[in-house]
């Protein structure tokens, strides 16, 4: 198989941890996990450089999920690629697990961020990037941020930070999946046209769709090969993907599916 | 120690601050700096013109500084974020619990025109609550000098701690308490002097108006201790529970809301300990205005004399 198929069939092993992981915590959010999965599986299994039994490794690439209520997806990807064992994710969200409701940095190794309060994320991968560059090393930092996200201030003010100081190894996703908690983004504070707000704040920006596999490596590489400014990948996705009653399905935004609705999203899955 | 009213005139903390993150600078390529558009005030330019390379000016925009700040920590460097004490703490709480706290990263965050002493800018900079939001971060240490060379030092020593440090820098230039060369750690408070009937303990610029205010009660016959609580957390408990123990009588001072700061953490540690009877000397649940220090200190209630009333206050507590 090649590079892209083994990504596409490791993404929906993920997705398929996802769903069994938020189905066994009986809480968490299925849908902006299942919306970001392709990204987070590009990451893992192709774009970081990382060493899962070495997570403090100090030449690695950062990934911080900003948008920390997708903590699934990440568990699911550091599980996958040997930061823990699997069998761990059946702990999400219990008393005394390492696995939180929301990422928590220096209670999960892989975990490089304290995140869940929105916002914080790309701040914190340009800081990253700064001492990356300081110590003039090559590593670089990955924001995955959702669009709801966007209403937040201080990514407006990082946008600003991060051009400022031309923070090339700051590469930020954009998970456009067009909802948020309360409905579609548009109806809430409307972030149509997010593609000429970054340009206009001096980003380099590309725009894909966030579940071809292909796009997303393809843009990863683009994001490298930048210098001189921080680039913003503005993934078009569906949240919910993957599990057609969970499409587009504002309900699973925060809601775990029940026993009959977990069995039928596996099927899908593993069809 | 010398009668307060001869001890020479020092800097101002922020600007001891701003001389020892330059020292810090020279010695450890680790230590870099961020600020947010205030660096000609919190003295962090002196850094800025010396490591241009290490210094971060991000803006009018303190959550995105101080999250910077933690992605800084968590590759090894020793950032030191400076603005306004009223902006770090207010404007960026979320990001000093959640980026900073939450992992306990090893960042150092100064806040300077701290208290009213700042003056005439009025209430939106002056700072009334930046103690008692930073005591309320856990992992937080919080030191609150009370002049440069206790500044100097406790800037180093934040520098060596491995985590998340708030200091608490002043705008007026104090006189200067301690020698050269005196030496401090981080939550063990200094005993300036002993007293057998009450024991006052301060923190920051009212440590100085604390020994003005004994020396008064001296006169008046009655022997004032006076404590610089230049930690409060973690909180000297030994040294205010001896304290206790010794004169039976406490009068806590700081340039702050009296809810949340040294005399609540005080009490606390009284009540659960050794209740004693305590008197608490800040400012009382309002914001203050524009005005120079003096005046504000007169209006709002934390000159020494007001210490030397709540002296007495605590005494007929005592004597009952």
């Amino acid at each position: 198989m090649d590079t892209v198929a083994i990504l596409q069939n490791q993404a929906k092993i993920l997705r398929q941890d996802i769903i069994q992981m938020i189905a066994t915590a009986a809480s968490g959010h299925p849908g902006g996990s299942l919306s970001a999965i392709d990204i987070i599986t590009a990451l893992y299994f192709k774009v970081l450089r990382h060493r899962p039994l070495e997570p403090e490794w100090s030449d690695r690439d950062r990934f911080i999920l900003s948008k920390g209520h997708a903590a699934p997806a990440l568990y699911a990807a550091l599980a996958r690629t040997g930061y823990f064992p699997v069998e761990q994710l059946a702990t999400f969200r219990k008393l005394g697990s390492p696995l939180q409701g929301h990422p928590e940095k220096g209670k999960l190794a892989g975990a490089e961020a304290s995140t869940g309060s929105l916002g914080q994320g790309i701040s914190i991968g340009a800081g990253i990037a700064l001492a990356s560059r300081l110590d003039q090393k090559d590593y670089r930092a990955y924001v995955l941020m959702g669009d709801g996200e966007s209403n937040e201030g201080q990514i407006w003010e990082a946008a600003l930070f991060a051009a400022q100081y031309k923070i090339d190894h700051l590469t930020v996703i954009l998970d456009r999946n067009r909802q948020q908690l309360d409905g579609w983004t548009k109806d809430i504070l409307d972030t149509d046209s997010l593609a000429e707000k970054w340009r206009a704040f001096q980003w380099h920006v590309i725009e894909i769709d966030g579940h071809n596999m292909e796009a997303i490596l393809s843009a990863f590489h683009d994001a490298q090969t930048v210098s001189g400014k921080p680039t913003i990948i503005i993934a078009h996705t569906t949240k919910g993907k993957g599990v057609s009653f969970m499409e587009n399905n504002l309900e699973f935004h925060g809601m775990a599916p029940n026993a009959e609705q977990t069995q039928l999203a596996l099927q899908e899955l593993s069809a | 120690m010398k009668s307060a009213r001869e001890l020479p005139m020092g800097k101002a903390t922020r600007d001891a601050y701003g001389e020892a993150l330059l020292a810090l600078g020279k010695e450890d390529s680790r230590i870099v700096a961020v600020d947010a558009d205030l660096s000609k005030s919190t003295k962090s330019n002196l850094f800025a013109k010396h490591f241009p390379d290490r210094f971060f000016n991000c803006g009018i925009a303190e959550a995105n500084m101080v999250s910077v700040a933690a992605g800084l920590a968590s590759c090894g460097k020793i950032p030191f974020a400076s603005t306004f004490a009223s902006f770090l703490l207010c404007k960026s709480f979320d990001q000093l619990r959640m980026s900073v706290a939450n992992p306990g990263l090893n960042v150092k965050v100064v806040g300077s025109h701290s208290g009213i002493s700042l003056g005439e800018d009025g209430a939106s900079q002056q700072s009334v609550e930046d103690l008692a939001l930073a005591c309320a971060l856990p992992k937080f240490t919080v030191l609150s000098p009370s002049d440069e060379i206790s500044c100097k030092a406790l800037v180093n020593l934040a520098a060596q701690y491995v985590g998340p440090v708030y200091i608490r820098t002043c705008r007026p230039k104090t006189p200067q308490i301690y020698s050269t060369g005196k030496t401090f750690q981080i939550g063990t408070a200094e005993k300036l002097r002993e007293g057998s009937d009450v024991t006052l303990i301060a923190t920051g610029l009212m440590v100085y108006n604390a020994l003005v205010a004994s020396e008064i009660l001296q006169g008046n016959g009655i022997s004032a201790g006076v404590i610089d609580l230049h930690t409060l957390k973690p909180m000297d408990e030994a040294a205010i529970i001896s304290a206790a123990s010794e004169t039976g009588a406490i009068v806590t001072v700081e340039e702050h809301l009296l809810s949340g700061g040294l005399g609540s953490r005080v009490a606390h540690i009284l009540a659960e300990n050794k209740p004693t009877p305590l008197v608490s000397v800040g400012i009382k649940d309002t914001y203050a205005e524009s005005g120079s220090a003096e005046v504000l200190f007169e209006k709002y209630g934390l000159t020494p004399e007001h210490i030397v009333f709540a002296t007495n206050q605590v005494l007929k507590h005592k004597s009952r």
